[in-house]
């Protein structure tokens, strides 16, 4: 992977951005300490398509994109706002 | 030994008797299945059949022995980490490394170099004298010396770093060392082959059977294996087997990226380690300088290697040992770490019986290969987590127990 594409600033070298781990729900704050600790340190480590939080950092743009993280191939890119089902 | 060299440069055939009995076919069943023959999973069958008189034993490999983390890394073995929990782990593999070409019958390359870690800011001087005291108070060989000192023992290192990040101390750790990584796996496949362990390479893993709690058989790409005990030592690969079990994890897959240059003369003893400039290197006994960095960035499941990797490796050393500048690499690679929050591995029994994990061993576990063999047969054997390992295991997050290793091992290996 070489190239990103910023849903505002368009395509740009991968050295512009910054990567900020999957895209995850957080809890509520009243779930259990077993939950939270899920929460906080587990994850989903096997190869697949995953949203991911990714910052185009020049212009400080945090934004969605979804990538194959056992091809290293982006999908798509968008921004949170725009379109994150809950 | 040279006798048999000598018989061997005089003949007229030159075969070196096999390392392992040519496989058989897969049985049906055996006392434990060990997955991965990587280090850590031939370490542990040699010793369970060794030390525990478990000898039914198959041990599967998907690709071969040695080809995953262990043939990839950069070899540096060292004990001077930052918990109280780790630097006693890594002090006992660090005695076991020192006769294992004894035992083995096979030489290791074992050298001893003595270790440097770079501290170019107050914020690491800080750290590394917070580790040599935690070091010395184990009994490890581990204190802060001077810049002159560095330049001692590294006449060709540029103090200064280009004027940008110059060196103000450095932790020293005489015990530090390297050894030939592939030989590591050959020895203990070979130990563990003539004590009746079966290792079936080009074997995948597939699926694991659980019922009600406990595992009962393994499918692999050879056929179906009928076992109460199952090893899993795949590092990279760990969370895809454990996602055949059911089973979470925190681990999270990055690559982790290594050079090495050509043969030069032998100029650099000691190992040379900068965690602020990302950069490691060793000189190897066949003269080439072997390189690494820190982890990529992101996740990703690939050993792919990439230019910026190497542009932004090179530059780093040039900074330290500006008189590089001609010096070729001449391979690149990458493995895949998979990496802990807290930096620290993940092993012992897990919530499925007769299900044992070796893993999270991410940049750091060549070194821990031995003490993690010793340390997971007994815990296959007796059903029972090793005394040394018993901060390490799954649970140790969600009791939030983690154990906060990072400042030694992000960078160090
Ligand atoms: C570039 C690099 C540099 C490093 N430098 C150092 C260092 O300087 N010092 C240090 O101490 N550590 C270092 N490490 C870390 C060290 O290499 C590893 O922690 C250690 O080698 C792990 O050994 P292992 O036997 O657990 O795993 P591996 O050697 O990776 O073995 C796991 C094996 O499992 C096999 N496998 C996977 N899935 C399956 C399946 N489904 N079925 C059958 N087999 C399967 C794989 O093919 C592989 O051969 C480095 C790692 C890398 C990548």
């Amino acid at each position: 992977m070489k190239l990103m594409t910023c849903p505002l600033n368009g395509t740009r070298p991968i050295s512009e951005f910054a990567y900020g781990g999957e895209l995850r729900q957080e809890p509520a704050v009243t779930v259990s300490d077993q939950s939270w600790a899920e929460y906080l340190f587990y994850r989903n480590g096997a190869p697949g398509i995953k949203q991911e939080w990714w910052c185009h950092t020049p212009s400080n743009t945090w934004f969605i994109a979804e990538r194959d993280t056992a091809r290293d191939a982006v999908l798509r890119t968008f921004l949170f706002e725009s379109e994150v089902q809950e | 030994m040279p006798l048999r060299l000598v018989k061997f440069a005089l003949s007229p055939e030159h075969s070196e008797p096999p390392m392992f009995r040519p496989p058989d076919r897969l049985k049906s069943s055996y006392d434990a299945v060990i997955i991965g023959a990587g280090g850590h999973g031939l370490a542990a069958a040699y010793y369970l059949a060794r030390d525990h008189g478990i000898r039914d034993v198959a041990v599967l490999e998907r690709s071969y022995l040695g080809g995953g983390n262990t043939g990839r890394n950069t070899t540096i073995i060292r004990s001077n980490y930052l918990t109280p929990e780790g630097v006693k782990f890594y002090d006992e593999s660090v005695r076991t490394w020192q006769d294992l070409s004894q035992d083995f019958d096979l030489n290791l390359f074992y050298a001893n170099r003595g270790h440097f870690t770079l501290a170019h800011t107050d914020a690491s001087v800080r750290t590394m004298r917070w580790r040599a005291e935690v070091n010395k108070h184990y009994g490890i060989d581990s204190e802060l010396v001077s810049p002159d000192q560095v330049q001692q023992a590294c006449p060709q290192l540029d103090l200064s770093c280009g004027g940008k990040a110059p060196i103000q101390a450095a932790l020293y750790h005489a015990p530090g060392s390297i050894a030939r990584h592939d030989a590591v796996a050959w020895g203990y496949g070979r130990g563990a082959d003539q004590r009746g362990v079966e290792i079936h390479q080009q074997t995948e893993v597939t699926g694991i059977t659980v019922k009600s709690g406990r595992v009962t058989a393994v499918q692999t790409t050879k056929g179906q294996i009928e076992t109460p005990r199952v090893l899993c030592a795949v590092a990279g690969f760990t969370p895809r087997l454990l996602a055949m079990v059911g089973l979470r994890s925190p681990l999270v897959i990055h690559p982790l990226q290594a050079m090495v240059s050509e043969p030069m003369k032998p100029w650099l003893n000691p190992i040379v380690v900068s965690g602020s400039l990302h950069v490691y290197v060793s000189q190897t006994a066949r003269g080439e300088l072997v390189m690494g960095a820190s982890l990529d960035p992101y996740e990703l499941h690939s050993t792919r290697s990439t230019l910026e990797f190497v542009e932004g490796l090179a530059a780093r050393m040039l900074e330290l040992f500006p008189f590089l500048s001609q010096a070729k690499v001449v391979r690149q690679w990458g493995g895949m770490a998979d990496m802990t929050p807290d930096f620290a591995p993940i092993m012992g029994k897990t919530p499925i019986q007769g299900f044992y994990l070796d893993a999270g061993w991410g940049t750091w576990g060549f070194k821990a290969t031995p003490v993690c063999g010793k340390t997971m047969a007994y815990t296959v054997a007796n059903d029972q987590n090793h005394k040394l390992i018993t901060e390490f295991s799954l649970e140790r997050f969600t009791n939030y127990a983690l154990l906060g290793e990072k400042g030694a091992a992000s960078v160090g290996h």
